[in-house]
């Protein structure tokens, strides 16, 4: 429809440029009526007036109307010109083909308003099929959504008619096998019914039998002697008071054997309690005193007192023995607190260790794994040591305890023995030691002697030689400090010499002492030779003075002479 | 002891050297000896007459004629001075006395597997018995048997009863169409009564523990039920399947080791102990990887007492093991730990089970199976004994000696004595 809009307005238009154009399309439209549909509007009389006025004007007129010739010449119609060469118009010839035209163009008018009627008529038949399609495509969609849902519902019904199947198998196989038990019971039946109808067709026969036997078999015994009982018991008469034995020996082995099996079970009893209890006091000691929060401790405090309690009227129960229901269901309920309490314990621990792996401050409270465990280890090896020990001394202990008084005498006999033994060892040491020392003795005495009698020779000599020096020296000069010296040392020498002779035992005491090391016994030994000891204390003197001087010494000399003399 | 045709030879246990020879007056069909040894008794059921023999004195005889009762059943009193006779049809139980020549009567005893059951210690008797289609049980005191209670009990058709070792409780248990175990005291008193389940085929066999613990019920449903003796209530179910899943258990299988024959030795006509050693297999045993199945026979639907279901139960003497057969797996002996509650070995053998025994003294288990060879099994293993002789020895069933030594091993027409060595420690 906007097609032809567009194409109308530039035909509308009156200029002489477009004749052609419209002219070349008016040729056209008798032969094809195609989608490009011209419409050929009738222009109006104002219009078509002016383009009538446009076309052919007093200029042009031999112009126009030649080509007006020219048109309907082409067109098939006879040409308008006389049949003479001349321009003179054939009116005949123009009216019929104004006749013509016209006629044509009614006859385009015509096909024009069917071609327009067609057009509506398709346009509307267009819009009918427009909206019956949309009709029915809703009324697909419809259809669709439907088919889904009955889709659905088969389904439902197809797995409600399995299950429903499925319980039909059920029931028929519980029919199968009810029948097959109902068939093994009959046969069961049959074949006991055959039996006893068996034994009931002999014993009919038998009946019959004796029933025509007259000769009797005796029914008796033969026995040719009598054989004792097992027991070597007579046998006794039947009596109400045999019944009545006869009815206490039943009942007592009944009671017997109630008896003991109330024995063991009451042995089960008490142990299966002492468990529990040891259980019981397990799990009290494994949970730790809670430090945390007042109000548990108090808790606890409270429950562990309790505990306390029932430890202590449970012990005093078990004492007694008594197994009341209430005992029991105390000890049950006691044991599970303390499980319950224990299961939260290790909860918290739980809790705690896991925190403690993310966290690095509950470290402290919680003690590794591992060390704990070898603290245990150690512990326990500890304990395995404080055992053993503990188990050697008790033997010990129980040795020498429990002796009887045969074996202590014997055992302080033996102790004698040994200490006597002993000393008989060490005196024969003793005595070895002293004939040793004896001997030594013995040898430095005579040492001893031959020093002196060598040193008094040697004395006389060096006497003999200072007496010459003296008189020689004293013939040559005069020398009284040497005198009154050696006069003063004489004197002091004579009270050393007194004094250390009066403490010669001392001194040989000691000087044995350092000789002969361990001896505690007192030697009876002799008092060794004056010259002896007088030489040893010189010798001594003479060694622990430090700086005896070479005067001194020959007034020592002279003095000892001196002394020896007198002496 | 034992008996041919109509004679009686008694041997000595240890040697077989015979001792004794008596003779009956016809063919001998049972034998049971007193329990102090000095007697036996030859029950003739034909001829309804039981002699009796003295070990003491050969020239001392007893002859019981039961005349036209005729005679079903025979056995000892524990004391061994009483000879009980069932005669025949069940109509009566005659107790004849040695000492006395005197005679007691039990009227309307039950005809059923178990009827008469002695305790342990001998001192009381209880008698099944049956009187206008209901069920009776009465204790008699075996001294002067004299009645002592006399009580009904509940069950449709009482096929047994068994005391328990402490000779307190008695269990009696019904036919096989009703499962039903009831348990009684020595007073009479019902105790408890037992039901695992209604319809199906009921309890095929019981057996108590040696201390009287546990009550084993197996039954038709492949499984035994154990029950304790305080509460008597089911503690435990054991199941007998045919695939043996559990990683715990061990299994023994035989197998047949084939003989080896040297072929340049091979002589024609071929000597009878090349020929026997030819045709008797060996076998030997083999632990087999669990899981396996072993073999499951479906028994045939429509007969009366059909092959399912356990049916021996045995407890080992110390209590520790229980040794039980499913009749659907014939081949197979399940040796159960008490204490555990599981199951801890599995013997598969290559033939039907004929018969197994526990050994009084110790965990020892014999078990024959119509072979030639018997099976033994203890806790430190097991092991396959070839009875010399030839292969013609097919074992029927086997009785320990209470001393636990020597075994006796019975085939149709034979017997042997197998002696076990003790081991020097």
């Amino acid at each position: 429809m906007g097609d032809w809009k567009t194409i109308t307005v530039p035909v509308l238009s009156p200029d002489n440029k477009n004749i052609l154009p419209y002219t070349s399309e008016r040729k056209r439209s008798p032969t094809s009526m195609n989608s490009q549909v011209l419409r050929l509007s009738l222009p109006s009389s104002k219009n078509m007036h002016s383009f009538f006025s446009a076309f052919c004007t007093e200029e042009n007129i031999e112009q126009s109307i030649s080509y007006i010739d020219r048109e309907l010449t082409t067109l098939g119609f006879p040409s308008i010109y006389a049949e003479s060469k001349g321009k003179e118009l054939n009116l005949i010839s123009i009216i019929n083909c104004i006749n013509e035209l016209l006629v044509l163009q009614h006859k385009n008018l015509r096909a024009q308003e069917e071609v327009e009627m067609q057009h509506l008529k398709l346009g509307s038949d267009m819009d009918h099929l427009q909206n019956c399609y949309a009709k029915l495509k809703e009324q697909l969609e419809l259809s669709k959504r439907e088919i889904v849902g009955l889709q659905e519902r088969d389904r439902q019904l197809q797995s409600k008619n399995r299950n429903l199947h499925q319980l039909l198998k059920n029931e028929k196989d519980e029919v199968q096998k009810l029948q097959n038990i109902i068939s093994s019971r009959a046969t069961q039946y049959n074949h006991d019914m055959k039996r006893k109808e068996r034994e009931y067709n002999k014993l009919k026969e038998r009946l019959h039998q004796l029933v025509m036997n007259k000769k009797d078999k005796k029914i008796a015994m033969e026995v040719l002697n009598y054989v004792g009982r097992a027991d070597g018991k007579r046998g006794a008469w039947r009596t109400d008071k045999t019944e009545a034995r006869n009815e206490e020996e039943m009942y007592k082995v009944l009671l017997s054997d109630y008896e003991q099996r109330q024995k063991q079970l009451l042995l089960e009893n008490a142990e299966l309690k002492k468990v529990l209890q040891q259980m019981k006091k397990d799990i009290i000691s494994l949970l730790p005193p809670q430090k945390q929060k007042p109000k548990e401790r108090s808790e606890d405090g409270l429950v562990l007192s309790d505990q306390e309690e029932d430890i202590g009227e449970l012990n005093k129960e078990n004492m007694w023995e008594l197994s009341c229901e209430t005992v029991r269901e105390q000890l049950t309920n006691s044991i599970r607190k303390q499980w319950r309490m224990l299961k939260n314990h290790v909860e918290k621990l739980d809790n705690q260790v896991s925190r403690g792996h993310s966290g690095a401050l509950n470290e402290k409270d919680v003690i590794s794994r591992e060390d704990h465990e070898l603290e245990t280890e150690k512990l326990e090896l500890e304990i395995q040591q404080c055992k053993e020990m503990i188990r050697t001394q008790q033997q010990l202990l129980q040795q020498q305890l429990t002796c009887d008084d045969e074996t202590t005498l014997l055992l302080q006999d033996c102790y004698l023995l040994e200490e006597r033994e002993r000393l008989q060892e060490e005196w024969s040491l003793f005595r070895e030691q002293k004939k040793n020392f004896e001997k030594e003795r013995k040898s430095f005495t005579e040492a001893a002697i031959r020093l002196g009698l060598e040193r008094k020779a040697f004395e006389e000599d060096r006497g003999a030689w200072l007496k010459h020096q003296f008189l020689t020296m004293t013939a040559d000069c005069k020398s009284e400090n040497v005198t009154t010296p050696s006069a003063f040392l004489r004197s002091n020498l004579t009270d050393d010499v007194c004094l250390l002779l009066g403490s010669d035992p001392d001194i040989r005491l000691v000087k044995s002492a350092s000789r002969q090391r361990k001896h505690p016994a007192v030697l009876s030994a002799p008092v060794s030779a004056e010259p002896c000891q007088t030489s040893q204390y010189i010798a001594q003197n003479s060694v622990a003075s430090e700086k005896p001087a070479a005067d001194n010494l020959p007034n020592l000399w002279v003095e000892s002479d001196d002394k020896e003399e007198t002496e | 002891a034992s008996c041919v045709q109509h004679r009686l030879v008694v041997r000595d246990a240890s040697s077989l050297q015979i001792r004794q020879l008596y003779t009956c007056l016809d063919q001998i069909q049972y034998i049971e000896w007193s329990s102090d040894s000095l007697f036996i008794l030859c029950a003739l059921y034909k001829r309804g007459i039981v002699q009796v023999w003295s070990l003491e004195q050969p020239d001392w005889h007893c002859k019981i004629d039961e005349g036209s009762a005729g005679l079903v059943a025979s056995c000892w009193s524990p004391d061994g001075r009483h000879i009980l006779n069932t005669t025949e049809f069940h109509l009566r139980i005659t107790v004849w006395s040695l000492c006395t020549k005197s005679v007691s009567y039990i009227k309307y005893p039950k005809a059923c597997q178990q009827g008469v059951a002695f305790t342990k210690d001998g001192r009381y008797m209880a008698v099944a018995e049956r009187r206008d289609c209901k069920d009776f049980i009465s204790i008699f005191v075996c001294s002067n048997w004299q009645l002592l209670r006399h009580f009904d009990t509940e069950t449709q058709d009482l096929f047994g009863i068994e005391w328990a070792p402490n000779g307190c409780v008695l269990a009696a248990w019904d036919t096989c169409l009703e499962y039903k175990v009831l348990l009684y005291s020595l007073d009479g008193r019902l105790l408890s009564s037992y039901r695992a389940y209604e319809w199906p085929l009921g309890v095929k066999s019981i057996a108590w523990s040696p201390s009287s613990q546990f009550l084993a019920i197996g039954s038709f449903d492949e499984k035994v039920r154990i029950l304790n003796h305080v509460t008597w209530k089911k503690i435990t179910e054991l199941d007998h399947p045919a695939t043996i899943a559990s990683k715990k258990t061990i299994v023994y299988k035989e197998v047949e080791k084939s003989p080896t024959v040297d072929t340049e030795r091979l002589s024609f006509p071929p000597t009878r102990a090349l020929a026997s050693s030819l045709f008797s297999t060996q076998s030997k045993y083999d632990i087999s990887q669990v899981p396996l199945s072993l073999q499951y026979i479906k028994p045939v639907a429509d007969r009366a007492n059909p092959k399912v279901g356990v049916g021996m139960l045995a407890f080992s003497a110390d209590n520790c093991f229980l040794a039980t057969k499913n009749d659907n797996i014939p081949n197979a002996v399940w040796i159960w730990d008490i204490r555990k509650l599981k199951l801890s070995v599995v013997l598969e053998q290559l033939c039907t089970i004929q018969c197994f025994q526990w050994d009084p003294c110790q965990p020892r288990l014999a078990v024959c199976t119509g072979s030639s060879r018997v099976y033994l099994w203890s806790p430190a293993g097991c092991v396959v004994v070839q009875v010399p002789g030839g292969g013609d020895f097919q074992i029927v069933s086997l009785s320990w000696n209470s001393s636990g030594d020597s075994m006796l091993l019975l085939s149709k027409d034979h017997f042997c004595v197998c002696y076990l060595e003790r081991e020097e420690v």
